[in-house]
């Protein structure tokens, strides 16, 4: 048993090493994705150009529209704009949003008489109008406790943002992103590696020796699992060094559940790879079957407690749901062990249940 | 003497396609069996069964007394087998895939070095020890992978097209070093769509569409011809032989190179028959009695097999 396993490794490290085009993509996709994705995906908006109708035209409007302009998420130079051009502009896509200042702007200010500011916002994109219309609300309200005495402030709520206090959002994605990468980069190298030996016939050629398909497995997995683990490393450094992402927890801890993780998505490769002929179908397979389920259902974009009940079981059995929250966790709020053993033991338990299951379903004949 | 492979009734079908049907025969301890016939004759189907990486639909195949539907391990243990194409891995050296397939079989570690050796000074691969399979030549990739499955020391040895795209100097010297194998002892059974490789075995098969025309040795075989046969050579004909073919005396006309082969009834008069066919060539032909080859036979037993199935 320990000899033929040994010797498999053996030679899927001479695999490894003889094909250094491949060991240069495994190692260099990563970082290219980790880079494309990582400025791509970001929810927070910057630049929001805005167009404004001065009805007022006095020194106070002036002053609410350069309170627009200096915050840093508006872009500088506002549009002055005619009201029967909005709709124009809106479709040419040259503001996101216009602001209206009525006639009684200025008189208004420091009495009891209230006027009101006009937001007119293109929300063609929901997540785009929100964001325009929380930041404009928030302008305002500055501006308001500048210029408006009077203001009666009954109370206020005063937030004070935990772990992530700039709300950037590069925070949120970049824990998955490596969640995704990983799974997506691991099952890849495994589905391959064995298809491989289908497509060539090495296969046929292994399987009439005494081997076992529990040595053949864990022969695949073992030497990908360090690979998988240096995939990790650099994922996760280029991540805190391009993007700036906190490390706050143990920097163990982490690498003992990104092991817990690679070994999950090697093993899931495994069983793709029991079902694939060729190299071709390994691949497209496996891409199929991580990226669209990690990126839609594990919490990676869209939180699992707003899905319906059916997408919510798919998203209980996907591995990478368990590493997201327990990277974030250790990487944003430095959450140790203590809280996180349950998501860790069931990813252990994926992992052990999928390589059995790719073991009794490997086929040690040719049909 | 007990028969160290026995297939009885042997079919297989994928989906629709009936690959082997109802296929019988017995390999003896140290004889080198042939598999002869052309592609999709089932040859490939019966080796891969044998060697337990196919499951028979029907029949009984065993291999040293054992069954190869179920006892897997056992088979694949004193088995060697080589697949039509080349299945080593090119990135690794001669040596490694040496040394591979010697920790898969579990290869006492004391004896390797010997045994590759061995293995080394009759594949006159030692200077290449260190060379990539995948650079090799065609016939050495064969003679690396014939070692490979000899490394075991195997009772049997299963070796499906080993010659198929080889260089001619190869294949005699890869017939040459299968028949010191058979010296030594071990079992073979080769497959070949090549008739004049089938000579070199002890007793072939003649595989046709599944089954089985006939077995035999080469020498009885070729006796069994109860036809009398004559070469008409002569390489200006460049005509149409169904004349000759009509002719009430000839059974069947073969085009063979540069060369007619016209197969006639038994008790045909030579010199009749060179006046029928000068008559229908309009021209004076010289007709040579000849010694039929395997081809002659093979040939003839399809064609009696189309016969019986009009």
């Amino acid at each position: 048993m320990r000899r033929r396993l040994i010797a498999i490794i053996r030679k899927e490290f001479i695999h490894i090493f003889r094909d250094w085009r491949t060991l240069m993509i495994i190692i260099l996709m990563p970082i290219m994705m980790i880079v494309l994705y990582g400025y791509a995906i970001t929810l927070d908006m910057r630049n929001i150009s805005f167009g404004v109708i001065d009805d007022a035209r006095t020194a106070e409007s002036r002053a609410l529209v350069e309170a627009f302009a200096e915050n840093g998420f508006f872009r500088a130079w506002p549009h002055e704009v005619r009201r029967a051009d909005i709709e124009q502009l809106f479709m040419q896509r040259d503001v996101d949003v216009v602001i209206v200042i009525p006639r009684e702007f200025s008189e208004t200010l420091g009495t009891d008489r209230r006027s009101s500011i006009q937001l007119i916002i293109d929300a063609a994109d929901s997540n785009v109008g929100t964001f325009v219309h929380n930041y404009s609300e928030q302008v305002l309200q500055i501006y308001n406790r500048r210029m408006n005495g009077k203001l009666p402030v009954l109370f206020e709520l005063s937030p004070r943002i935990f772990y992530n206090p700039d709300m950037n959002s590069t925070n949120f994605f970049v824990p998955g992103l490596v969640a995704l990468i990983l799974m997506l980069i691991s099952a890849l190298l495994t589905s391959i590696a064995i298809a491989r030996e289908k497509e060539t016939g090495t296969m046929e050629q292994i399987l009439v020796s005494p081997v076992h398909a529990r040595e053949i497995v864990l022969g695949k997995v073992l030497p990908y699992v360090l690979l998988g683990l240096l995939n990790a490393a650099m994922i996760i450094v280029s991540a805190r060094i391009l993007f700036d992402v906190p490390l706050r927890g143990s920097l163990l801890l982490l690498g003992l559940m990104s092991l817990a993780y690679v070994f999950v998505a090697l093993s899931f490769g495994l069983m793709i790879s029991t079902a694939a002929r060729t190299q071709l179908v390994a691949m497209f397979g496996t891409l199929m079957a991580t990226i669209l389920p990690t990126i839609m259902l594990s919490g990676f974009i869209f939180p699992i407690d707003s899905m319906p009940p059916v997408l919510q079981y798919i998203a209980n059995v996907l591995p990478a749901t368990y590493f997201l929250i327990i990277i974030r966790a250790i990487m944003l709020k430095g959450v140790g062990l203590e809280a996180l053993w349950s998501q860790a033991l069931i990813l252990t338990g994926i992992g052990i249940l999928l390589i059995a299951a790719a073991t009794r379903r490997f086929r040690m004949r040719l049909e | 003497m007990e028969p160290l492979v026995s297939v009885s009734d042997f079919s297989k079908s994928y989906g629709s396609v009936h690959a082997v049907r109802g296929l019988s025969f017995d390999v003896h301890p140290g004889e080198l069996f042939g598999l002869i016939g052309p592609d999709g004759a089932g040859k490939t189907t019966t080796m891969r069964t044998l060697v337990t990486l196919l499951r028979p639909d029907a029949g009984t195949l065993t291999v040293h007394g054992r069954d190869v539907a179920t006892e897997l391990k056992a088979i694949r243990s004193i088995t060697g087998y080589m697949p039509q194409r080349f299945s080593l891995y090119p990135d690794l050296s001669v040596e490694q895939n040496l040394r591979f397939f010697a920790d898969l079989f579990a290869v006492p570690t004391d004896e390797l070095p010997v045994r590759i050796e061995r293995l080394y000074r009759f594949s006159r691969l030692q200077p290449f020890a260190k060379r990539l399979a995948g650079r090799l030549s065609g016939g050495m990739k064969q003679k690396l992978a014939l070692s490979c499955t000899l490394i075991h020391n195997p009772v049997l040895l299963v070796l499906d097209e080993p010659t198929t795209g080889v260089d001619p100097v190869s294949r005699t010297e890869f017939w040459e070093i299968l028949r010191e194998l058979r010296e030594e002892g071990v079992t073979i059974v080769v497959s070949t769509p090549y008739m004049d490789e089938a000579l070199h075995c002890d007793r072939i098969a003649i595989l046709h569409n599944g089954r089985a025309l006939a077995m035999g040795t080469p020498a009885e075989l070729i006796r069994g011809m109860q036809y009398p046969m004559y070469a008409l050579h002569d390489d200006e004909i460049v005509m149409d032989y169904t004349l000759i073919e009509k002719l009430p005396e000839v059974r069947s006309v073969q085009t063979f190179g540069d060369s007619l082969h016209i197969t006639v009834e038994i008790d045909t008069d030579a010199e009749r028959l060179q006046r029928h066919v000068s008559a229908v060539v309009e021209k004076d032909v010289l007709l040579k009695r000849i010694d039929p080859s395997l081809e002659d036979v093979f040939i003839a037993h399809i064609e009696e097999e189309a016969a019986h199935a009009e």
